[in-house]
Order: C-alpha cells, then structure tokens, then sequence
C-alpha cells in the first residue's frame, strides 16, 4: 500500500495505521467511544493481507495480557480500550512496566469516575502519567490533538516503545477518537521476520531457537537487593527518556502576555480562542505538551518567563495544572478552566475564564 | 566385574531429564510439582521441541517454574496465563505453547481467561496442578478445596453454606467445543505418573496438530498445606481426593 489521503475518523484511523505500520497483533474488547479500532481490523482483515493478527478478547484484562504475552515474545503488539476498561488494564500495564516489554496501549477518554459517560473527557491524565497501576513505573504518554496525529502516533507510540523497552500510551480523547478529519497514512511498511525479531529483541521468549540459553520474562524478583538494582534500572531509562523524547508545540507563545496550557483536542479549541482574544487585544500564546509523560515542564517554564499567567485548559478538574505548577514553582499566577462530564467548551468560553481569571 | 563397567549409556535405564536444572527446587518436601515438572522435560525433550516451546508460569508455587524446566519462559500474572498463551501461540504458531496453572490461578482468579481460551479452542496445553489449597500464600482455601477441609481460611473446615462446593473445573471444559482433550491424573504412584506422563504427551501432540485445547488436570499433594508427611498427604488424597475429582479422560476427540 502505498502513502494515501483519506477522511476518516479518529479511530478508524488508528486501526489503519496499525496495520501500515507492521504491527504484529491487536487484541481488544469493545468499549464505547473507540470501538471502531477493533471493528475497522475485522472489516479489513489484514490477517489475509500483513498476516498481523487481530482477536476480541473475553474482557480488557484478557486483552492488556495477551498483549503482555505477544510482547513477551517480542512481536508489536497493541490494544485499546476507553476509561473504565483502561482501568480493567492496569494490572497488566503495570506488569508489562516491570517485565520492560514494549507495547501499545490507546486510551480513547471518556467521563468518569465509575462508568461515567460516553462524551469525551481528559479525565484520565493523573492515570496515565502518574502511575496508574501500582509500583514505580511511568508510561511514555502521547496526547495527540488531530486525527493525523492519532496516526503518527502509532508508529513514534511503537519505535519510542520499542527503544526503551517500556509501554508507550496514545492518550487520545473522545472527540479525537470520534471526529473525521483528512488524514495521510503512511506507506507500507512490511512487518519483521522471525528472525529480524530474534535479532532485535534477544531477551524475548519465542522458543530457543539453536538452543540458545532460556529466556525468562517476568517481573518478579523476591531479592530485595535485586528488585532494588531493576527500579533503578527503570529509573534511570525514564530519566533519559525525559532527556530524549520530551516533545511540544508552542503557538505565539513570544509576544504574549498570556498562556494557555492545553492537550489534545482541547489545545485546538484553545488555538480559535487565541484569536479572538487577539481581536480583543489580548495576548495570548498557547503551550501544547505532546508527550504528557515526560512532561516538557523546562518549555513550559521558559514560555512562562514575563507573562503575566497560565490558563490550564482541560476536560476535568483540574490535572495537568499540577504539573505546570510545578514546572513554573508557582512563579506567575496558575488558574484551571475545566469543564466536566462529557462538556466542550467553546472557544468563547475559554476567552471568558481568561479574562475572569487575569483581566477582570 | 567393576562399577565402572556397568555404569555405561547402553546399560543407562533412568537418568534426569536433560531439559531439568541441576539445581535445588524451592517445593517441598513431598510436592507433587517436582514429579510434574520432571514429566513435562522428558516429554518435550522426546518429542523434540524445546527450541520451540514456550511456557507460560502461574501466581503461587509454580511460579518458579522457569528455574528449573529449560525452555523459554513468561511469568504470568495472577490466572492470566491462558490469555498470554493465547497471544504467543497465535503470534508464533509455529510454537508449542504451554500454561502451567495451579487450583486458585485456574479456577478462582482466572476461571474467566481459562475458560475463553478453551472456548476459543486456542492450540495450547493447560497443566493444571489440583492440590486443593493455596500452597504459596499459606495453605488458604481454593476453589478445589474439599467440603470439610481444613484450611488457614476454613479453619474448621469448608462448609456448603459459608463457601459453596468445590469447583471441578475440568469437568466443566470438557463441555467446551473448544477442547480436544481433558484428563484428570495423579503422579502419587509409578503407574500414575506413566499415565500422567502419556497424558501430557498427547496433549503436546494435540497443540503441534493443531486439534484445539488440552487439559491435564493433575491431583495433586501439598504435604505442607495439608499439615501431613510426604506419605500421609499421598494416602489422603488417593482415599479423599479421587471422590470429588476422579481419575481419566473427561473427554478424547483426538
């Protein structure tokens, strides 16, 4: 196949990215609003095409293990799901994070807490940044804010995974998943061989082939001493993907008097109220983290410097303002405009908070 | 005639399984696992299939399991060992993948993953150790706990009322389309473990043919949990056990 402009939904892309990419398997259970991923596979059928392997799982755990599995085994393998089964996961996120398996988990957010709603949310960010599931661990977290991005993502989501040995996750919400938008898939690209993979992931467990010495993959390690020296380990591989893969987008950010900090969809909505501030007079610039974990909280500081205050625009209540707090140790002003349960704000309403928050 | 001319490979009729570690095994004294890890090295290692083998090790006793049988290992979590299988032996279908499960891992936290992938008939052997007691966590209840038995958590005894009936697991695959194959075994005399052995090396023989899922259910001692000797705990189960969980094939489409 080669490079191809469609208009599709953020979902549906996701799925076709996944094949075009060369990813091995997919294995997810049906949960609204990202069904589409696993529904758009079975029309497509790669299996006849790629030879990648698709299976709806009994229930999100079963999946978030069987991609533990395939990524034991060395093989780029992917599942997705929405909040409350993003939850059902975090067993098996948190197992993946101590075994170092790379894989690729999409999050398509939606209202909680509980089974909350359907509508969008970005209520899952402490979630996905934090932890989530239990011990030391972080996830390399991708928030994109387009359906275009919903595709780049899968293969950067892949190769960062693959390159840190740590699960990455496309922290996407509702309206991404759910909006059509035109798109450019990427070309092709073949999946590996066994033997590419045997080469690529030695530590893998695929059978000892030439009767190579076992390969074991667990997380399990009763050695205080031991368990101590792998955190470190993992410590060590997320500080250096803080150094290496922290990435952003500024907009105006120069000549403003005001920030806005906000991720996916939101941050487009943010873009609309940038303008019609400007036509007000006011000056705003935006800051879009694109990778939420690691945060890029030196961008954020340095944005900050001579403004005036931060605006954290976000569909909860008030989560990611922590961290921009952090990065600016409370230098200038930082307020949040949220709205919650399912709710877009419109641009206007943005323009509202800031000037209730910094003008008025 | 000296020893040293006995003590040669043509007159070798018993020795340690090749694929088994020479080294010590944390069970205990008089643990059925011992037996069936030994089992399950001399049936890989004769078929001829370690270097595409892969085993899938269980929360609780067995989780060690990859110390000591030399194939390729993934350490599952709690009961999700048949949804791991799942995903390897589809990825790598070339591959013989096998879960090695104990009572609570199977049939208590992951009865939902066990039985799916049976339903799905995944080409995978389920070992499933039945010793009726949690043995790693300190002898508490299992599903396959006997009415009567006493555990750290029924310390008078299971009672129908308090903790329903024990749950005969591999009964209810053995009504499942997906599996081939599902037997119910004991290793507690020599003729037990050949047939225990013959089971395990039908059902590997089922997942390289491709025919479905296959269960080797194998009852099992736990001298510690039960607070008996090597030797009572094998008598106890053959007199109690058998009752509830009777020896041989549930079902043979093969």
């Amino acid at each position: 196949m080669k490079e191809e402009v469609k208009l599709m939904k953020g979902n549906e892309a996701i799925a076709h990215a996944a094949i075009r990419y060369g990813c091995d398997g997919y294995f997810g259970y049906p949960i609204t609003p990202q069904s589409e991923v696993l529904e758009t596979l079975e029309v497509l059928m790669p299996w006849e095409t790629t030879g990648m392997t698709v299976l709806q799982a009994e229930s999100e755990v079963a999946a978030i293990n069987m991609i533990y599995g395939g990524a034991a085994s060395g093989k780029a393998v992917m599942t997705s799901s929405s909040s409350p089964g993003i939850s059902l996961k975090q067993e098996g996120i948190s197992y993946m994070a101590g075994a170092e398996l790379p894989a690729l988990i999409l999050n398509v957010m939606r209202g909680g807490p509980g089974l909350g709603t359907i509508q969008p949310s970005q209520a899952d960010y402490f979630q996905a940044t934090k932890g989530g599931g239990h011990g030391d661990y972080h996830l390399i977290v991708l928030a994109p804010s387009s359906v275009q991005e919903m595709v780049d993502f899968v293969g950067l989501g892949f190769d960062l995974s693959f390159k840190y040995r740590t699960p990455a996750m496309i922290l996407a919400d509702g309206i991404v998943g759910q909006m059509m938008e035109k798109v450019v898939l990427p070309e092709q690209r073949p999946r590996r061989t066994e033997e590419e993979i045997r080469r690529q992931c030695p530590w893998a467990a695929n059978g000892r082939a030439g009767l190579r010495p076992r390969n074991v993959v667990t997380s399990l390690e009763l050695e205080s001493s031991k368990m101590e020296e792998i955190n470190h380990r993992l410590q060590n591989r997320y500080r250096e993907i803080q150094e290496n893969e922290t990435r952003w987008e500024e907009l105006d950010v120069a000549d403003a008097d005001y920030l806005i900090v906000a991720f996916g969809s939101v941050a487009r909505i943010c873009a609309k109220a940038k303008d019609i501030a400007k036509e007000k007079g006011i000056k705003v610039g935006i800051v879009r983290p694109i990778t939420l974990w690691p945060f890029p909280a030196e961008a954020v500081r340095k944005a900050a410097e001579g403004k005036k205050g931060i605006l954290c625009v976000e569909l909860n209540a008030g989560q990611m303002i922590e961290d921009v707090r952090l990065s600016i140790h409370d230098a200038i002003p930082v307020k949040h405009f949220g709205r919650l349960g399912g709710i877009i704000p419109s641009p206007q309403e943005v323009v509202d908070a800031l000037e209730k928050n910094f003008i008025n | 005639m000296e020893v040293n001319d006995i003590i040669k490979e043509e007159n070798k009729v018993y020795c340690k399984p090749e694929l088994l570690d020479d080294v010590h095994m944390h069970y205990c004294p008089g643990c059925s696992h011992g037996v069936i890890h030994k089992l399950l090295s001399e049936v890989i290692s004769e078929m001829g299939i370690t270097e595409k083998t892969v085993g899938i090790s269980p929360v609780g006793c067995a989780v060690f399991a990859y110390n000591y049988v030399n194939v390729d290992w993934v350490e599952a979590a709690h009961g999700r060992a048949p949804a791991v299988a799942t995903a390897i032996s589809r990825l790598w279908p070339e591959n013989v993948v096998f879960t090695y499960q104990g009572d609570g891992d199977m049939a208590a936290i992951g009865t939902a993953e066990t039985i799916h992938a049976a339903n799905r008939g995944e080409n995978i052997v389920m070992v499933f150790v039945n010793n009726a007691i949690y043995g790693m966590t300190g002898g508490q209840m299992a599903p396959t706990t006997l009415i009567g038995q006493k555990t750290a958590t029924t310390p008078y005894g299971r009672r129908i009322d308090l903790n329903g009936y024990p749950l005969a697991i591999t009964k209810l695959l053995a009504e499942l389309d997906g599996t081939c194959y599902v037997t119910r075994q004991a290793v507690h005399t020599p003729a037990a473990v050949r047939k225990t052995k013959a089971a395990l090396k039908k059902a590997f023989q089922n997942a390289m043919a491709k025919k479905g899922t296959s269960v080797v259910e194998v009852v099992s001692t736990c001298s510690s949990g039960w607070k008996m000797t090597p030797a009572d705990a094998n008598e106890w189960m053959a007199q109690h056990m058998f009752e509830k969980y009777p020896l041989g094939d549930l079902k043979d489409n093969a």
